[in-house]
């Protein structure tokens, strides 16, 4: 029960980091389906600043009362189970924001959202951040970091991937990155500088990814 | 009884009679019924528009009296007390909440044990088959007289949950929100198959004799094997296995008698002679018959069509165990109204209780109602209530 608090917390401080890019990212009025979306608080505010019309899916009923309550529509469900209910690029965006590092079948998960959206806005935590390689060299320990509090045998995180592990992904996934913005000393960057040193200077990765053959608006 | 703060309290089951035989409600077979009586009770009061109002929908067996109680004396509450009633999840300090009788039930609304104006002896079987959009429409009766345009919502679990659903496709526009709690688009063949068995229990017990037995005690056994056999399928192999195991009745030694040997025996002849007592045999056949029909396919066209005349915002809620109406037919429901880009959210609720957790897993169940109230509200706002009441 406190892992899952603590897991909460953690996974909201993440986001709410990223809610200003991915409103920036976002059009005006898009067709939205967020999954793992929680409590839906991040839709509520893009549903707020750019009128999107959003649907949350979530594994914990009693989080998605928080949507509902926001008048969103919610869907409670596993992402590991895949998302049948959803038509085929039924949605703009399907968002997956710190949420790839704690299913089970990420491929799955990664191929239902670019079946359902036409863009995936994926954003996870860079384990090849400077600090927890050498937290694992030095300290020989499993990483650790304020934003990563949680022992080997207890961490929702069971995906440990990198910024560089993502973008062979979408190679191999035949997927194209749309945008890629890396959080570094705390700040949003997306120019190549920044990129080529991203894996070991960023926290957050958030990558913006589209089906290669999908027309880019 | 001693009222808790919680209560609607004492609550007046009122009538309402519509129809005639030269202007009767005419029912989905064809046939005709009039007049039409219905029995129904309210909590909470109306505001001025009376855009507040809630219908709730019952299940089977269920009636109207969905909360309070009738009489100082009552030992019990209505079915549904944990949900109705001052800050619950259908909040009568909000919310005006309407419970009727179904037609051919056996409360107080036209059904198998009324009058029939052409012989003036109760139908019986001559009784016409009646559908759950006859209840609805029976129900839209009510709701007009009542002065309600548009209902905030309608919820209902089980057979409820059918006449909620068929409530936003006969009455798209009088419709804001559904909330639809253990039900599915139609009744499942293992549901009929039950049904099925329960209505032979009936009518192949020498009492029912035909279905005109109201001078006599009826055919009480046929109904109490049909209700044991029914309430099997409301519970869950992991709730039966849990609550008795294979505990014996009376002792602790195997007695090698034909009768009651296991305590799970004995719960459910309880069961089904407590039945008897307050249920008609026929409003039995012809409830299940009615569930028996329900088919949003075969009334309204394939599913994603049959949604697409729907306007309302829908609650799908479905509970983990239950295997009477299992998730995956809640899904099927929820998967229509989002390929037709329907408001509609969707909440299966974990629990080991099976299809009777709705009526007893009610924390989750409250959360969710209640904050998709909140969230209806968005799109209807509700004036305060008046202080006419």
């Amino acid at each position: 029960m406190q892992d899952d608090r603590r897991q909460v917390n953690y996974v909201n401080t993440l986001s709410q980091t990223d809610w200003d890019i991915i409103a920036a990212i976002i059009p005006e009025g898009a067709q939205v389906l967020d999954l793992g979306c929680g409590d839906c608080a991040l839709l509520g505010e893009l549903a707020a600043r750019k009128h999107v019309r959003g649907r949350g899916v979530d594994i914990d009923g009693s989080r998605l009362a928080g949507g509902m309550a926001l008048g969103l529509p919610v869907y409670q469900g596993d992402l590991d189970e895949g998302l049948a209910d959803f038509a085929d690029k039924a949605y703009d965006y399907v968002i997956l924001n710190q949420t790839l590092q704690v299913v089970k079948n990420p491929q799955i998960v990664i191929r239902e959202m670019m079946r359902i959206g036409r863009f995936g806005i994926v954003g996870f935590p860079n384990f090849g951040y400077w600090a927890l390689r050498a937290g694992i060299f030095f300290g020989g320990r499993a990483p650790k970091s304020p934003a990563l509090p949680f022992e080997w045998y207890n961490t929702p995180n069971i995906r440990v991937l990198t910024i560089r592990d993502f973008r062979a992904f979408c190679r191999e996934e035949n997927l194209r990155i749309v945008a890629e913005y890396d959080l570094i000393m705390n700040k949003w960057r997306r120019h190549l500088p920044a990129r080529l040193c991203a894996n070991l200077l960023a926290h957050i990765g958030l990558f913006v990814v589209t089906r290669n053959g999908n027309r880019v608006v | 009884m001693f009222i808790e703060r919680h209560s609607v309290g004492r609550v007046e089951p009122r009538r309402f009679v519509f129809g005639s035989q030269e202007d009767p409600l005419v029912l989905d077979s064809g046939r005709a019924m009039g007049p039409v009586e219905l029995v129904y009770e309210t909590y909470g009061t109306p505001n001025q528009d009376r855009t507040n109002a809630i219908l709730i929908c019952h299940a089977l067996s269920g009636d109207a009296h969905a909360a309070g109680i009738h009489d100082p004396h009552d030992k019990r509450v209505g079915w549904w007390d944990n949900m109705i009633g001052p800050g619950k999840a259908f909040d009568t300090g909000r919310y005006w909440v309407i419970s009727a009788n179904v037609i051919g039930g056996c409360k107080g609304s036209t059904g198998p044990n009324a009058t029939n104006p052409a012989t003036g002896k109760p139908y019986g079987s001559d009784f016409p088959l009646i559908t759950i959009g006859d209840m609805v429409a029976a129900q839209k009766h009510l709701v007009d007289h009542l002065g309600i345009e548009r209902l905030f919502c309608v919820v209902g679990g089980s057979m409820g949950g059918f006449q909620a659903l068929e409530w936003s496709l006969r009455y798209p526009e009088n419709v804001h929100s559904v909330i639809c709690i253990a039900a599915g688009a139609q009744l499942s063949t293992q549901g009929i198959a039950f049904n099925a068995v329960g209505r032979h229990a009936i009518t192949t017990d020498p009492d029912w004799q035909g279905g005109h037995y109201y001078d006599t005690a009826g055919p009480v056994r046929g109904l109490a094997s049909a209700r044991m056999v029914a309430h099997i399928t409301y519970l869950s192999e992991i709730s039966l296995s849990n609550k008795f195991g294979r505990r014996l009745q009376s002792a602790d030694r195997l007695s090698y008698d034909i009768h009651h040997e296991f305590a799970v025996e004995s719960y459910l002849n309880h069961q089904g002679t407590r039945f008897t007592e307050r249920f008609d045999a026929n409003s039995y056949i012809y409830i299940t018959k009615a569930m028996d029909y329900f088919d949003i396919v075969r009334t309204y066209g394939p599913l994603k069509e049959a949604f697409a005349e729907a306007t309302a915002r829908f609650l799908v809620v479905s509970y983990s165990s239950d295997w009477l109406f299992p998730t995956a037919q809640s899904k099927e429901i929820v998967r229509a109204l989002i390929a037709t880009d329907r408001d509609v959210s969707f909440v299966d609720i974990d629990s080991p209780h099976g299809h009777d957790a709705f009526l007893i897993d009610i924390d989750q169940l409250t959360r969710v109602t209640s904050a998709f109230l909140d969230g209806s509200q968005r799109s209807q706002p509700i004036a305060r209530r008046s202080s006419a009441g």
